[in-house]
């Protein structure tokens, strides 16, 4: 069992030498997350974590891995994407060109499931998708856009739950339990490492989906976060949370009109 | 030398079940009058899906104002909170809630060892766990740590569970302090104090 100043120290060695600030991370499940890797990694002491941590860089990239929650899936939520394809995309069809930002896209399911409605709609050929994580690692995996056959399952009757009416087989190729998807969807997508604790807007966007990713951040994080947000949105553009989260802790609450059932709030000043 | 109790002071009571605990819900949340107002926290499994209607039919037949947790909401007393579909509950020692999705705990997500843990974790000795029907052995690790934080734990008769593994497992395989039938339930969290 880890001490509560234990993790304390771990923190501040991350961000001491790596430069990495989980210091506003939810406790509760920053904890949950950093015991359950010391159990399966079989650290006889805490010590050793430490010193792990701290000296082995390799070990490094794990860890940070391990501790945020890369859990992710394709049309997760069904009848938010069909809001999406509903409501929002055809208000912003008329752009000249889409930019949308994936913040925190981990291995990057939300992603191509996004590149697949936009292709629906006929707006790929003039969209960018601007897909962002902290870990290097999931990036990777993301780029690839290589998902397990035995979740197509699942992907596919959430895609025809979204409202999809083509064979969900046709975006991608099987291969020995894999599934590759098309790289015209990729062509259209852009990976970079970004920290949203620590790193500045970069862009402005017409969509912002960010997904389940600041259930994980403390309530002051939650609303320096979703200021960025507010700065890096175009006029009238979109911001997408996941089905329990909500602005309504949030200093920038009143700048926004939600839109429906779904979590997607507008820009409205 | 101060007398014993059959309770300690309880601030908070998590509530986990599986198959066949609705039914035991919606007898108990009706007749719910607690001494004093507490913290009531309900963990089921359930389906993965966005639908309402478990939320709905616990919240006409409850006594007490019952609502589905959201992201950081403040854990208020004199209040029931259902855990959400797909997340685990997790909860923070400034006394609010967090919602976490990461990997999936005996199955099931949520899971009634995730939040019984945590609640463990928040309120010590002041805490009741209780474990309803069901037909997988989630829960057992929970009421282990709640026990080891001085809690108080409670399972389901297994007789007059509609699955009866859920409570059976944890009888067998952890200390389990007070074993109830639903009107027993009732009575026991009524005199809660």
């Amino acid at each position: 069992m880890i001490e509560e100043e234990e993790i304390d120290i771990l923190l501040n060695d991350l961000f001491d030498i790596y430069g990495y600030d989980f210091t506003n991370y939810s406790r509760a499940s920053l904890k949950r997350r950093i015991t359950r890797l010391y159990g399966l990694d079989k650290f006889p002491s805490f010590a050793e974590l430490r010193y792990r941590v701290r000296t082995d860089s390799t070990y490094l990239r794990r860890f940070v891995e391990e501790i945020t929650v890369n859990v992710t899936e394709m049309f997760r939520d069904p009848l938010f994407y069909k809001c999406l394809r509903a409501e929002v995309l055809p208000s912003i069809a008329a752009k000249p060109f889409i930019r949308v930002w994936h913040a925190g896209c981990s291995t990057g399911e939300e992603v191509y499931s996004m590149a697949i409605l936009l292709k629906e709609a006929n707006l790929l050929h003039k969209s960018l998708l601007y897909a962002t994580d902290l870990n290097p690692e999931v990036l990777e995996k993301a780029r690839k856009g290589i998902f397990g056959l035995n979740q197509l399952k699942q992907y596919s009757e959430n895609y025809i739950e979204s409202g999809g009416t083509k064979d969900f087989s046709s975006y991608y190729t099987a291969h020995y339990g894999q599934a590759k998807f098309d790289e015209e969807l990729a062509q259209k997508m852009v990976f970079s490492t970004h920290n949203l604790v620590s790193d500045r807007s970069f862009n402005e966007f017409d969509l912002i989906l960010c997904r389940n990713v600041l259930i994980y951040f403390d309530k002051d994080l939650q609303d320096r976060v979703l200021n960025l947000f507010y700065e890096s949105l175009s006029p009238l553009g979109y911001l997408a949370l996941g089905a329990k989260e909500t602005l309504k802790f949030s200093t920038i609450q009143s700048q926004f009109k939600p839109m429906n059932k779904e979590k997607i709030w507008r820009k409205i000043d | 030398m101060e007398e014993n109790r059959l309770t300690p002071p309880c601030r908070a009571v998590v509530v986990g079940g599986s198959s066949g605990s609705i039914e035991v819900l919606l007898h108990l949340l009706p007749a719910l009058a607690p001494r004093v107002p507490l913290v009531m926290i309900i963990v089921l499994h359930r389906k993965n899906s966005s639908d309402s209607t478990l939320l709905d039919i616990l919240a006409l037949k409850s006594a007490l104002p019952l609502r589905e947790v959201e992201d950081k909401d403040p854990i208020q007393p004199g209040n029931i909170y259902l855990a959400p579909a797909d997340y685990h509950l997790l909860l923070e020692k400034q006394q609010l809630f967090s919602l976490d999705d990461s990997e999936k705990v005996n199955f099931s997500r949520p899971s009634l060892d995730v939040t019984f843990e945590s609640a463990a974790e928040v309120y010590g000795p002041a805490l009741v766990g209780i474990l309803l029907s069901g037909a997988n052995s989630d829960g057992t690790n929970g009421l282990t740590a709640i026990k080891k934080a001085g809690g108080v734990t409670v399972a389901q008769l297994p007789e007059t569970a509609q699955a009866g593994y859920m409570p059976q497992y944890a009888i067998l395989h952890t200390v389990v302090d007070h074993i109830l039938d639903v009107a027993g339930l009732i009575r026991f969290l009524n005199s809660l104090e």
